[in-house]
């Protein structure tokens, strides 16, 4: 059973399908969102139905694109033998 | 029979025959040890054990309370899981220096007062360090010691602090700290933050546990910094200072872990990130902040282990630790990958996995702490905490370009220590009520409602849409990141430069003036004094003697013994005086 699913996931010829499940999943999400009953939003985007989304994605670009910054331009990342 | 049975003794001493056994008795001991200290740590009553006088100070061995029992309850699962997954080496020293790293864990865990923590604290770093020097390699020996140097400058910070902390207060007992932050506190503190990994204190974790034997990295990732975060919990839990602290390493972690690519490193670097979120949770100081903190301590230890065993299996069995030389294990390690996952959802908290009911009590918390900046910041810290452990490394890992490695599944029993970990992660991700009702204070918070799902659902799967997007940017490269370790690596390498070069070349002109100009112009001056010696004053004195001689035996011609002679003499002398007389009086 694990052998089937990690092969879904592994295997080139259910690139497809992985796909489609994958913006399903994303767009659920989002519809999920703006279904769920919201008692108590103490700040502005706990209103903001997929907002989270919003800011999963944000988040996961900024971090991408500042730490690339930061290693290469200001010289966090070195060559393997640096030290020695 | 006794109320309290130290646990922490029960691993120190149990580690002590292990050498002396062989094959599966010593398996079997090996296992027994820690099965017991579960025992003893579910059987414990809260109250005060071990109470002494030493030097005039109150001792305090074991402080059984809540908090304590949380911290021992998971550091002896740990121990077991850990033990379990270990249970294939063939050589007895890192069994024994995981006893004692434990046994210390569990001793500060239980110390009631500031002596018997600090024993057990130093306990705990030099037989951590012994589980890097295991490794045997050039590289570990070097990573181990520079983790023993670094350690002990944190311990004699800390030393330095509870001996005047003692002096100011009269009392050595550990508890809350108030009073604010004097120089003694501030020691204490800087002591627990370098265990805790708290930035710039950091490297030390990240340049020592991807050095780590495969099997002590485990114990490792777990015990450290979660007993400085026990202390800090502790000790100081309401500090403001932690709790930017906390988030600024909650987000150092996570974007160190993008240029990272050791996959340990990389894991260890998310060990500073989820710690972050524990240091934050401890200085909002709520009940439910540091009900949060500590649960996920609980959490992060199985999770973070169960990590650390994946990861460790991959290296056992291919050899490798970089993720450009990894890739396409998924169809030979099944099984690893999907006992890995589980950590990873788990770190990640996704619903229905450990880090879903405890991660988010701490960020509830800043929330209801009005601390809208730290709700941001700690939500960013997990999108990338998905980022990395759930997405980046195993995909470039187990997917990838397939490297055609020659790989298998790990020995049984790392299989079987993992889906020990795994099980306890979704345990509690399912019945959260069973560890809320371990955690120090009472429990007011539901992590289940329909928002809370969907809010984490989008930040997680709009993540690994990003990480679809921006794939090729995140290929990892041969590098290796500068962090903090830099400025002492660095700073030995400087001043042992500094020694070799100018101070040497300084040692080396000096005493060459000395040899050149200095020595022979003091021959030359002790030889000429030599001379003035010899044929000046001591010619002179010699002069001077003759002299005196010759003018003795002259005189003594004149006494000839005669008396006609001084008969003459005398006369010849009244005239010359009575010729002097006349003279003068005229």
């Amino acid at each position: 059973m694990i052998k089937h699913v990690v092969d879904f996931f592994g295997d080139e010829r259910h690139a497809k399908v992985r796909r489609r499940l994958f913006y399903l999943v994303l767009g659920l999400i989002v519809i999920a969102d703006f279904l769920v009953f919201r008692e108590h939003a103490e700040y502005l985007w706990e209103r903001l139905p997929g907002w989270s989304a919003l800011y999963g994605f944000g988040s996961c670009v900024l971090l991408i694109f500042v730490s690339k910054f930061l290693g290469h331009q200001c010289g966090l990342m070195r060559r393997e033998d640096y030290y020695d | 029979m006794t109320d309290f049975v130290h646990p922490g003794l029960l691993f120190i001493l149990g580690a002590l025959p292990i050498p002396f056994l062989k094959g599966s008795v010593r398996k079997a001991y090996v296992l027994l040890i820690p099965t017991l200290a579960i025992l003893a740590v579910l059987t414990m009553h809260p109250g005060s054990y071990g109470a002494a006088r030493f030097i005039g100070q109150e001792i305090l061995i074991a402080k059984v309370d809540k908090l304590s029992v949380l911290f021992a309850t998971v550091f002896s699962i740990m121990a077991l899981i850990g033990t379990v997954y270990a249970l294939h080496l063939t050589r007895a020293g890192q069994h024994v220096a995981a006893f004692v790293y434990v046994g210390g864990a569990l001793g500060v865990v239980f110390a009631g007062d500031y002596l018997t923590l600090f024993l057990f604290w130093e306990g705990m770093t030099f037989a951590s360090a012994y589980l890097v020097f295991a490794q045997r390699s050039e590289q570990a020996l070097r990573a181990g010691f520079r983790y023993l140097m670094v350690h002990i400058t944190g311990s004699v910070a800390l030393l330095g602090g509870i001996i005047l902390h003692g002096f100011a207060t009269g009392s050595l007992l550990f508890g809350p700290i108030e009073g604010g932050l004097g120089f003694a506190t501030c020691l204490i503190l800087a002591g627990f933050l370098l265990n805790a990994a708290v930035p710039p204190l950091n490297a030390w974790l990240t340049d020592a546990y991807p050095e780590a034997t495969v099997t002590g990295a485990v114990f490792m990732s777990a015990l450290t910094t979660k007993t400085a975060v026990y202390v800090l919990a502790r000790a100081f839990p309401g500090t403001d200072l932690l709790v930017w602290l906390g988030t600024v390493m909650a987000l150092y972690g996570v974007i160190y872990a993008v240029l990272e690519n050791d996959c340990r490193r990389l894991l260890a670097y998310h060990i500073v990130s989820q710690v972050g979120y524990m240091v934050a949770g401890i200085g909002i100081g709520t009940e439910m902040a540091v009900n949060g903190a500590v649960s996920h301590a609980f959490a992060h230890i199985l999770y973070k282990a169960l990590l650390f065993m994946g990861a460790g299996a991959v290296i056992h069995v291919t050899g490798r630790r970089k993720l450009t030389e990894l890739g396409g294990l998924y169809k030979t390690m099944p099984v690893t990958l999907a006992l890995y996952m589980v950590g990873a959802f788990a770190i990640s908290a996704f619903p229905f996995f450990s880090g879903f009911v405890t991660k988010s009590m701490v960020v509830a918390a800043a929330g209801q702490d009005h601390r809208a900046l730290v709700v941001l910041a700690l939500t960013m810290a997990s999108s990338g905490t998905f980022l990395h452990t759930g997405l980046k490394l195993p995909y470039y890992m187990f997917f990838g370009t397939d490297q055609g490695l020659e790989a298998r599944e790990p020995p049984r029993n790392m299989l079987v220590a993992m889906g020990m970990a795994a099980v306890l992660c979704i345990a509690i991700g399912v019945f959260p009520q069973t560890l809320y009702a371990l955690l120090p204070h009472p429990v007011d918070f539901e992590p289940y409602t329909g928002v809370h799902v969907t809010e984490s659902l989008g930040v997680l799967m709009f993540t690994a849409l990003g990480f679809v997007i921006f794939l090729r940017a995140l290929d990892p490269e041969n590098t290796i990141s500068i962090d903090t370790d830099w400025l002492y690596r660095m700073g030995a390498r400087r001043f042992m430069w500094l020694a070799e070069k100018p101070l040497a070349r300084y040692e080396k002109a000096v005493s060459d003036v000395s040899e050149t100009a200095a020595l022979p112009f003091l021959h030359g001056t002790a030889r000429a004094g030599l001379r003035i010696d010899l044929h000046g004053v001591d010619a002179f004195v010699n002069a001077v003697a003759r002299t005196i001689l010759a003018g003795g035996g002259a005189l003594r011609r004149l006494q000839s013994g005669v008396v006609t002679h001084y008969a003459l003499a005398m006369i010849a002398g009244v005239i010359a005086a009575i010729a002097v007389f006349a003279v003068a009086w005229q």
